[in-house]
This record gives C-alpha cells, structure tokens and sequence, in this order.
C-alpha cells in the first residue's frame, strides 16, 4: 500500500486548476468485486472516493444506501476486513471512509484512526457526530492525519455554518436537502443556496451531496459548488447486478458532462 | 444529586449526548429551549396539569396487593398507571409534547411505536389537538399489536409498518428519524422514551417524574410517612421506570429495573451510541447494533436511555432481567390473585419481585412499590396462543 494521499492539498490543487470534483461512493463489502469497483471510479475520474464503512442503523441513509449496507453486512463485511482491503487498492485517488459513529467509538478514536491510516485512507466522514459531540473523535483523527470532514444542512444556521467550514477538513460536505440520502429527480433548490453559502464562508473546496444523480445534476449544481459526491444512483446501479465496467461508465458519464478542468 | 437536570451537552455523567445528523441539531436546540421554557411557566404547567387531570385520568391510585402480599410475604404496592386514559403511562409524555408541538408552532407530529401504547397514545394527543400524526411501526410489531394499530388509525393516525432490520421497535425509530430529518421544519418528533438526543432523555423523564411523585405521596400516606424498601419498574428505553425513580431517587428506597433476558442492554450490553445519544448498547464486536428479542414489544429493543446507564455505573439503581417464561407466568398471577391483567411490560417487574420474594434481595415483610406501566388488554390475544 502507500500512504494516504492528503485530502484537502490534493481537492484544492485541482479545484484551483479549473476542475470540478467528483467524489462517488462504494459501499465497502458490497459484492466480491467492489475493490475493482473502485478501482473503476479511480480510472473513470473520480478526484476522491467514499468508502462506506456499512452500519446496522444507517438512519442518515434512504432505502438504496440501506439495502447496501445490509447485503454488504449480510455477506460479512467488516470495518477491519474493509479497510485492510483498501490497503492493496492503490488508486493515487485519496479515499475517505464514510461510516456512522458506534463504529468509531467501539473500536476506540485512536485505534479507528489508525486503522483508517493503515489502509490508506485519508479522510472521514461520521454524519451523527455532528461538531458538538466532535472533539474526541477529531482530535484522534488529526492526530493521525485523518481529515474529518464536516457536514453542513440547510437548517445550519450563518453562525454555525461559519464554525463548520472552519472545523471541517479536506473538503465541507454540503447536505443538499432535508432528508435521507437517495436520488431525486432533479437538484433540490435547497442545494444550489447550500453551495451559495458555503462558498460565502470558506475557502475549503465545497462539495454537495444527496440526490445528485444524474450529470446533468452534478453540471447544474458545479455551477455554484466545486464538486459533487454520487452515491445512491451508483449503488442502486450495483445492487441490480450491473458490472464494474458499466459503473465506471456511469460515473465517467458524469466526468465528461463535468469537463476535465 | 442523581435525576437532575443534565449538563448543557446533555450528558448524565458520561452517557446522554446529542449524536445526531446536522439537519437534526436546530430542531434539537429550539425543542430544548421550548421545553426550558416551557417547564418553567407556570401556565404551561397549569394546562398540562389540567389535561392530565381532566382528560387522563390522573391522578392515578396506588392499590395494595392484599392476596398477593400474603402469598409473597411482602407487601406489595402497585402503581396504576394502567387505569389512565388510553392504558398506559405513555399518555404523560404524550399530552406533555403535543402541547410543546402547538407552542413550537408546528403542525405535524411522527413517532415511532413498539407494542403500540406509545402510538395510540400520540394519536391520541394529536386527535385532542387537530395535529397531523404518522407513527412508525416495525411490521413485526404490526402483526402482533394488530389492535393496536387498529385503535391508532381509528384515532386518524397514518400507520407506516417498517420492513427494515429487525423489524420491531429500533427500526421503527430508525425510520421515524428519516422522516424528521426531511420534514424537522413543521414537525415534531414525539419520541415515547427516555432516549435519543438531548433534550428528550430528560424531557420525558420530567413529562413522566408525575408517576414518581404521586406514588411516593401515595405510599407515605398508606405508610405511616415511610417510603417503600423497593421500588421496581420495568426498563426497555426506561421511561417508566425513569419517572418512577425521579419521584424517589432523593428517598432510601432501592431502585430495581427489570430489563428482558433477550434485551438486556444494562445486563449484557456495553457503552455504545445509537438513535442519538451515548448509553449501554446489544451490539457485536464491530459495533453493529445487535436484534433485541422479546415476548414484550414494548421492551424489544437494544438500548436503554442515558440516564438508567448513569444510575447503573453509580450504583444507585440495580438492573436485573425477567425471561419470557418467568413473565407469563407473572401476567397469569397477577391476573388471577388480584384481578389485574397486566400488560407484558410491567409484568417483567412483576416476575422479579415473585423471584425475588424472600431472598435478601426482597426480605420478607418489605415493602415494595411496582409502576404497573400499562394493561394486559393489547397482549391478551398473544398470551392467548402462549398459554393455550
């Protein structure tokens, strides 16, 4: 394996050049091939990935990311199993463990963080730790040099929105709806004004998720955001058998739509 | 000082928290602040005091076991909260937020449901209160509960079984917490127990504190000014058992919760943090939360709310288990020696004090005060096919 690769110098070189960044997800465990799932995103463009680390209460999730979840745990994914296999993936496309917090905290902060380093991971995400229940875990993770990225909502207010992009590291996630991850039919309003005003108070790259399914979805809301995360409208693809090249045809649909900065 | 208000992280010691998603964290801190408020106006309490009077049925009678006491050797209180209105103690909680929901100025109320008694309870409150009303039920729960999902549609709730998991009470807040997550702007979650984020450990133990402080006026009187040796309640999130206790935790009276054998999250669980705050958890090596099995859908569920966990780690509480056998057999005795048919839940506490009767954790000649949560009504056709 190599080392993890730095989020935020890596996402903020290539938003500075002119890209939009694409950052899909991979539930880890999902089918036998899902490290050549990754693989596949890393070839097709993606500029980070998300690997979900499943969870048996995902309640930030919609039935695509549940059912994913489940069949990956059902097939005896693990945390640890998981991670050591991201340690032989070497995608030179940094990765980052999205996952909910029972897991951190029954492995323990330092050991988890660690766990996340050895297998080249170079980010989190853990959506019910939100910034006041972070310190304990973060301060693990950037001791390790584990970027914890934050998520921001559309309820958040300025004030809060401003001590998020200020914690967040590597990138600000922002929450481009009130609900459930899953897809939509096009971009909620919501998500355009959550860019608009995280853009307004940081300097962070600024990438929005939840029901960004389509490319024509990412293209209309990187007009105001620096990137997009896809991870239901690939999961449902990947659930209903399709193959690994077909996914990574589906998300370099959404490079090319994108531009390559 | 043990049952007071929680730190300003909503914490009791080290367990409570507020492990939620951002979307969530606003709505958390306007329901704190509604409820602070609210709490400390003497109009809010006035009109809460007058509906649980008036419209529940409070307050409610401690009834002395006399047939029981004199089989057992010790003498055996029961608090009834099974005589409120819609059968259970659910009602305290429920008439407290639905009046919390009107003052937040919101118009629709989700909740989730294990045997029911919370769901019709909410349906209950929100048909009071023209509030919309959708309750979260495992399918599980759905098919042996079938009365009670009756009685909530009767009442205008929309009753949405949950396929997911394990298909009873964690999924079932699972699911109920997805919807408020889309909808937090106009609706109020009416969470039934005392966990999840903070405010709502403490809030409902405050909404449920009535149970407590009744049964301990009731008891001195019938006591000569004592308070009882024992006080049992029945613990699966532990809202019963935590407004009990808040009305004798400053008393000499020992606190015993009974948890089931096949969802004892304080017997066999170890800290962990699900559904939004920090407390003992059922879960694997990995953490993965692990399926609670119960003949009691009110208590199947692997977590306990944060403050039982604090009272466990302090001592000041002592949390045992009843198995499904030894609470079918409670159900019928109770049933038979007092002409009380009491529901699954509290007949967990009921079977610790029939085990525990005469042994030094129950001497003989004691006194013990039981919550007698709910009545047996909805569980009479489950018992019905176990006995027969």
């Amino acid at each position: 394996m190599s080392a993890p690769i730095a989020l935020e110098p890596h996402l903020r070189s290539l938003r500075d050049g002119g890209r939009k960044l694409l950052v899909p997800y991979v539930t880890g465990g999902l089918s036998p091939e899902w490290c050549e799932v990754v693989r596949a995103f890393a070839d097709a463009g993606a500029d980070a990935i998300e690997i979900g680390l499943p969870f048996s209460d995902p309640v930030m999730d919609g039935p695509t990311i549940q059912e994913a979840s489940q069949r990956a745990l059902d097939g005896g994914a693990t945390p640890a199993a998981i991670v050591a296999a991201l340690a032989d993936v070497d995608v030179h496309v940094p990765l980052v463990a999205m996952t909910y917090y029972n897991l951190v905290f029954r492995a323990g902060h330092e050991r988890f963080a660690s766990s996340l380093v050895s297998g080249g991971v170079s980010g989190a995400i853990v959506p019910d730790v939100p910034l006041d229940e972070l310190d304990p875990w973060a301060a693990a993770a950037d001791a390790a040099g584990v970027a914890t990225v934050l998520l921001a909502s559309p309820v958040t207010p300025d004030e809060r929105l401003a001590r998020i992009a200020a914690r967040s590291r590597g990138f600000v996630y922002g929450v481009g709806l009130m609900g459930v991850t899953g897809e939509r039919e096009r971009v909620a309003s919501t998500a355009t004004i959550m860019a608009k005003r995280l853009k307004a108070v940081t300097d962070l790259p600024v990438v929005i998720g939840f029901g960004v399914s389509t490319p024509q979805h990412a293209v209309e809301l990187c007009a105001e955001a620096d990137g997009v995360v896809i991870a239901s409208a690939l999961m449902r693809r990947m659930l209903d058998g399709a193959s690994v090249a077909e996914l990574g045809d589906q998300l370099h649909a959404v490079r090319v739509a994108l531009g390559r900065g | 000082m043990v049952m007071m208000q929680p730190d300003s992280t909503g914490r009791f010691g080290q367990f409570g928290g507020r492990y939620v998603p951002e979307s969530l964290i606003p709505a958390c801190y306007e329901l704190e602040a509604a409820f602070t408020e609210a709490w400390g106006d003497a109009a809010f309490r006035a009109e809460l005091d007058a509906l649980l009077r008036g419209y529940a049925g409070r307050p409610t009678p401690v009834t002395e076991c006399t047939r029981l006491s004199e089989r057992l050797g010790v003498r055996v209180l029961l608090k009834r909260e099974d005589l409120t209105h819609t059968g259970s103690h659910k009602i305290n909680n429920v008439v407290g937020q639905a009046l919390l929901t009107r003052r937040m100025g919101k118009r629709r109320v989700v909740a989730e449901t294990g045997a029911g008694q919370h769901g019709v309870a909410t349906a209950t409150a929100c048909a009071l209160f023209g509030l919309e009303c959708v309750v979260y039920m495992g399918e599980v729960d759905v098919e042996r509960q079938a009365l009670n999902v009756f009685r909530m549609r009767l009442l205008g709730a929309s009753v949405h079984p949950v396929s997911s998991g394990s298909r009873t009470l964690k999924d079932a807040i699972n699911e109920a917490m997805r919807d408020w997550v889309a909808t937090v702007e106009d609706t109020h979650y009416c969470l039934g127990s005392v966990m999840g984020p903070h405010p709502y450990p403490w809030m409902v133990r405050e909404f449920q504190r009535i149970v407590g402080d009744e049964a301990r006026e009731q008891c001195r009187a019938l006591l000569g000014g004592r308070d009882p040796d024992v006080v049992v309640a029945c613990v699966g999130g532990g809202s019963n058992a935590a407004g009990t206790f808040a009305g004798f935790a400053s008393t000499d009276a020992r606190l015993v919760g009974v948890e089931p054998a096949g969802g004892a999250a304080l017997t066999r669980g170890i800290p962990g943090v699900v559904h939004g705050s920090k407390s003992y958890l059922l879960q694997d090596e990995h953490g993965q939360v692990t399926e609670a099995h119960s003949i009691s859908a009110g208590l199947d569920y692997p977590g306990v709310g944060p403050e039982h966990a604090q009272l466990a780690e302090m001592g000041r509480a002592t949390y045992v288990t009843a198995d499904d056998a030894a609470v079918l057999d409670a159900f019928t005795v109770l049933s038979r020696t007092e002409g009380i048919i009491p529901a699954f839940e509290p007949a967990h506490a009921l079977a610790w004090v029939l085990r525990a009767a005469g042994t030094d954790d129950l001497p003989a000649g004691s006194t013990v005060l039981l919550t007698l949560s709910g009545r047996g009504d909805k569980d009479a056709a489950q018992a019905m096919d176990l006995l027969s």
